[in-house]
């Protein structure tokens, strides 16, 4: 029964998916995309479902359906594993994918290849799926490359053009970086405890069978992260996350904002049990995290591009929930993945709302006013970005809070670096808001004739997402906690107790609101009391400038990685290539050669036969003699 | 019934096959393989339900040679490969108009059978025979079906097939020398024996020379890319697809178990010319103008990590090797027969000259993108079993082979993606790319069919090979 159950959850997507790919085209776009939503919907019920049971069961529940990969030392099966933390994640990639999916009906509409763009999303689901079920860390890693193979096909959705088609590739090589340390770190992790289910593994560990080993458990933890980085896009492996924009909005909105970011952030709270065994590289993880905060926050700032603002806000976000983790405070890193999930899903559908209206128009310099003509798109946004700015009582306030409090009971440089960050936040994403929505119009009179509100559709999903962002705090309300109630039978130290609730507390979110009151202010000045508008490309200068070219950090990359390959792939191709095949026609040369001078001893002279005969008879005589 | 069944079928099928005529040789040809196939997989089921269907048998007094054939878990696997393609290949190139086709489907059949012999042989000679067979009617197919200039081409294959000779004749010295120890070319008898390390020291290095050729590992793979660009793609779906598992099959058969103990004394050397080659060949790939050399140097990546796992002398190493080895075999012959297709439409195999093909032809678009994220072994595709294992293995030898082999699945990511991008998609190409035929669908189908289901139910070609290396490794690991 319930191992039918995970099947449906896990296969119905995979359906729609196998119909969109073979019947799509010839069922229409409205059936289409109604399969493709069901389904995903199907899945969300099931989540739903297996969410009460655990509920009142508190079992975890596991599913093997067949051996998979073996090596010498240890056998995988190809299993599922249903505990707390899988079936959250489950409910939120479901419910939010459900949501994408019905949006998308509207949004990709005109599109001809609309059923490969929900074959595209069903698959995505399925792998999402298979990542966050499986019940060891290699079919983890399928889910993992399969998201990351969707990613690539639903970032270079539109493949005529050849500069999406670069970033569909950024993104699939970049992420094939850490997984590559992800892999690594599953031999690592093979070769000490000879298994990979999460079940044993945290038998094991906390059996204390390879403590002394702390060498290699920390190489293997710090694999892991960079597995992690990759996919959820921290330093030094971030860049392909902007580049992906490049991607429908759904697909911002659905796979590089809500769910698969988060992947890296699911893997690690995962493995807890392992990261706790290494504070050192917990350490990294944390400066890696404020870091990115900061780098891509500031990024953020000067953003003209609505999507690369809000790209460059989810890496700045990710960036604050490794921080937790580093800090140890995974259930708090979880709680961010949820309420940055309805925030940014509601801002990346909101942008795409606008890009609809505006025709495809994504540079906020053209837009203004909008509020006037989508007052639902505005409405909901709005409560998202106050969301994502932490201002209280939306659902941000309450993550992002806690965040900057364990960093600042923990840390104070790393609490200082992620509350510059949280005010640069506040200030960039109402700079988006004041410049989208506020102000008059600066686009085509034509552009402005056929401004309109989006359909409902449409709508639906951001009222949804805008309620959410509103209330889902509620999950983890300071001082009483459902979701760390919930979640710890997931972890194994209690280091993330919940700190007495005094005057600092108290204290320090008055700090962080204020923080984000000052980045609303500031935005408020510049955009709607001076009325600025961001100039062109070719007159931004100084610090700006540097700042709007993502510090330079692409052009650094082309410069040390791809143009050196591609130098050194050219110099083998046509130096050395040719060079090894003329060493071997050397040698044919050379034989050549000899038989030139050879030949000329076949002079046909019976004679100079004889005598080497002769020679030859005695020589071969004189050896028989000596050998005796 | 035993393994020679097979050799006779290849064999009778070839004679029938050239005696048919032009016009019905492909069919002929398609018939007998297929028939072949059936038959080697009746053979595995005798040999699941542990019958006997080893041959042995007298032939030449002196010096002593048998007829001897061994059908084991790893000769069986590597004879189902063979057996598996060859009708694929036969019947992929029924788009093809072929002059003199009683000839050409002769020669393929043939070429079939030697190299069935080379993986079954249990007799070092009779081993040497076929090796040395399987090069003839390839050097035909290459020269005489080939494409391009025929100067350029007769350079190219004249060097592959004096190349390979020349190594090839160490071998024989070698053989020449277990011999005269041994009294006898069996395999057993050569595993029997006690060699000190410099005997054995020189015994590798000659079998080095003819397999790294063969295989080919770098820097002996100079042959390599001109050879695959030049042969007519039949004949670069036999080169690729088997006969380059000859040399890495021959690794594990006559190599490490003879000379155990070089092997183990200079494993590192052999494990990193692999993962060098790996790492090479990715990178010469990333800049190939020709999509048939491009898909050669993919090659040359893939097979130096393999050789790596053969090298590790470890279960893993060698299991993960013999799965990639098959993983391999389908996914090159699946990849060169997408470049066939794109050459049956557009005449040309230049990258720069292609692009824009996804929108006109959708189907074909799918399957080759699957083709390739077979070949980058993505998660769920056997090649990602193969790749895993192997992998697995190299890091349980050295963490640093681990990460520098597995620098392909970045490098392999790049150049392979960079390769679609560059011949799929982009602006809709001017000229007409009609989607592919029924029977060109049958035959990408199929491969990617197998490449999936044992991609995601790998178990029962584990389990049928697991056995075999394990007594192989005892050999390794005697005394």
């Amino acid at each position: 029964m319930e191992k039918n159950l995970v099947l449906l959850l896990l296969l119905t997507p995979f359906v729609g998916f196998l119909f969109n790919v073979f019947f799509g085209k010839k069922a229409g776009k409205t059936i289409s995309g109604a399969i493709g939503t069901l389904t995903v919907v199907v899945s969300f019920i099931a989540s739903v479902y297996f969410f009460m049971q655990i509920n009142q069961s508190k079992q975890p529940i596991e599913v093997s359906l067949f051996d998979w990969i073996q090596v010498s030392n240890f056998k995988l099966d190809f299993g599922f594993l249903l505990d707390q933390l899988s079936i959250l994640w489950l409910l939120f990639v479901t419910g939010i994918g459900s949501l994408i999916h019905l949006y998308s009906i509207s949004y990709m509409h005109d599109d001809e290849n609309m059923h490969k763009f929900f074959a595209y999303l069903n698959l995505f689901i399925f792998f999402m799926i298979t990542l966050v079920i499986g019940s060891n860390l290699l079919i983890m890693f399928i889910g993992w490359e399969g998201v990351g193979l969707c990613s690539y096909l639903l970032i270079g959705f539109w493949h005529k053009n050849q500069s999406y088609n670069d970033a569909a590739k950024k993104a699939f090589i970049m992420n094939r970086i850490g997984d590559l340390g992800f892999l690594i770190g599953i031999f690592i992790i093979g070769g000490l405890f000879s298994t990979l289910n999460f079940v044993e593994l945290k038998e094991l560990i906390l059996g204390g069978t390879q403590n002394g080993n702390i060498f290699w458990l920390g190489a293997a933890t710090l694999c892991l992260f960079i597995g992690a980085s990759g996919k959820s896009a921290q330093i030094p492996l971030y860049t392909w996350l902007p580049d992906a924009m490049a991607g429908p909005t759904p697909v911002s909105a659905l796979i590089h904002a809500a769910t698969m970011v988060t992947a890296g952030i699911f893997m690690i709270t995962r493995m807890n049990f392992l990261f706790d065994l290494t504070p050192q590289i917990l350490n990294i993880i944390a400066i890696i995290g404020a870091v990115t905060a900061l780098v891509a926050a500031s990024i953020g700032l000067v953003q003209n591009d609505i999507k690369k603002v809000l790209a460059y806000s989810t890496v700045s976000q990710l960036g604050l929930m490794f921080l937790a983790i580093g800090l140890g405070a995974y259930n708090i890193a979880v709680f961010h993945v949820i309420t940055h999930a309805f925030f940014k899903a509601c801002l990346f559908l909101g942008s795409g709302s606008v890009i609809h209206a505006m025709h495809g128009e994504q540079d906020m310099r053209k837009m203004g006013s909008l509020k006037k003509f989508m007052p639902i798109t505005f409405a909901t946004m709005l409560i998202a970005t106050l969301a994502i700015s932490g201002i209280p009582p939306f659902s941000g306030f309450f993550s992002k809070d806690e965040i900057l409090m364990t960093a600042f009971h923990n840390n104070i440089p790393l609490w200082i670096i992620a509350s510059l960050a949280s005010i640069m936040t506040a200030f960039y994403m109402f700079r988006l808001m004041y410049l989208t929505f506020f102000k008059n119009f600066r686009g085509t009179q034509e552009q402005e004739h056929h401004l309109h509100e989006s359909p409902s559709l449409i709508t639906f999903p951001l009222i949804v997402l805008g309620i959410l962002s509103l209330v889902g705090g509620l999950i983890s309300l300071p001082g009483n906690s459902w979701l760390n109630h919930y979640l710890e039978p997931v972890f194994t130290k209690a280091s993330h107790e919940q700190h007495a609730f005094g005057a600092t507390e108290y204290a320090l979110m008055a700090v962080a609101v204020a923080g984000g009151l000052i980045g609303i202010i500031l935005a408020y000045a510049k955009y709607i009391k001076q009325g600025l508008v961001p100039s062109e490309d070719s007159e931004i200068t100084g610090f700006s400038k540097v700042l709007y070219n993502k510090f330079y950090i692409d052009e650094f990359y082309t410069f040390i990685i791809v143009k050196p390959i591609n130098s050194l792939s050219n110099f083998f191709r046509t130096t050395l290539e040719p060079a090894a095949s003329n060493l071997v026609f050397g040698f044919g040369k050379a034989t050549n050669g000899l038989a030139t001078q050879g030949k000329k001893v076949h002079n046909g002279s019976i004679g100079l036969y004889l005598f080497a005969f002769v020679i030859g008879v005695c020589a071969i005589l004189i050896y028989l003699f000596l050998a005796q | 019934m035993d393994v020679t069944t097979i050799l006779l079928l290849l064999l009778v099928g070839s004679i029938a096959t050239y005696f048919s005529g032009d016009k019905l040789a492909s069919k002929v040809a398609l018939l007998f393989s297929l028939i072949t196939f059936g038959v080697s997989i009746y053979l595995l089921s005798i040999l699941q339900n542990g019958g006997n269907i080893n041959f042995i048998n007298s032939w030449i007094a002196i010096p002593k040679v048998y007829l001897a054939f061994q059908g084991d878990g790893l000769a069986m696997a590597m004879v189902l490969l063979t057996t598996a393609l060859t009708p694929l290949i036969i019947f992929s190139s029924f788009g093809n108009k072929f002059s003199n086709s009683k000839s050409f489907h002769a020669l393929v059949l043939f070429m079939s059978f030697a190299m069935v012999g080379t993986f079954l042989a249990a007799d070092g000679l009779l081993y040497y025979i076929f090796w040395e067979l399987a090069l003839i009617p390839i050097y035909f197919i290459a020269l005489l079906w080939g494409n391009g200039n025929a100067d350029e081409r007769q350079k190219a294959v004249v060097k592959f097939f004096i190349y390979t000779l020349a190594g090839s004749l160490f071998m024989l010295i070698a053989f020449a020398y277990l011999y005269q120890k041994a009294g006898s070319f069996l395999i057993y008898d050569l595993y029997n024996l006690k060699l000190n390390s410099t005997e054995q020291f020189w015994i590798f290095l000659a079998f080095f020379a003819a397999y790294a050729i063969k295989i080919p590992l770098i820097p002996f793979h100079t042959w390599q890319a001109k050879v695959y660009q030049k042969a007519p793609t039949a004949g670069t779906m036999l080169l690729s697809g088997i006969m380059l598992k000859m040399g890495l099959y021959s690794v594990i058969r006559w190599q490490l178990p003879i000379a155990p103990m070089a092997a183990k004394q200079y494993m590192f050397v052999f494990i990193g010319l692999g993962v060098a080659g790996v790492i090479y060949g990715s990178i010469v790939a990333l800049r190939q103008k020709d999509l048939k050399k491009l898909l050669a140097y993919s090659s040359l990546a893939h097979v130096g990590l393999i050789a790596a796992g053969c090298y590790t002398l470890t279960l893993d190493g060698l299991s993960g090797a013999v799965s990639q080895m098959i993983a391999h075999g389908f996914v090159i012959v699946g990849l060169f027969f997408a470049a066939e297709i794109i050459f049956r439409r557009f005449e040309t195999r230049k990258i720069a000259e292609l692009g824009g093909i996804r929108s006109q032809a959708p189907q074909f678009s799918s399957m080759f993108m699957i083709l390739v994220l077979a070949s980058v072994a993505l998660p769920g595709t056997f090649n990602f079993v193969g790749e895993f294992t192997v992998l697995y293995s190299l890091a349980q030898t050295n963490i640093w082979f681990a990460i520098l082999g597995g620098t392909t699945i970045i490098l392999g990511a790049y150049y392979m993606l960079k390769m679609f991008q560059n011949v799929m998609l982009g602006e809709t190409n001017s000229k007409v790319f009609a989607d592919i035929t029924i029977n060109e669908g049958i035959v990408l189908v199929i491969i990617i069919g197998f490449l999936l289901f044992f991609g995601l139910y790998p178990k029962p070609i584990v389990d049928f090979i697991t056995p075999s290396l394990k007594d192989i490794l005892l050999v390794i690991n005697r005394g």
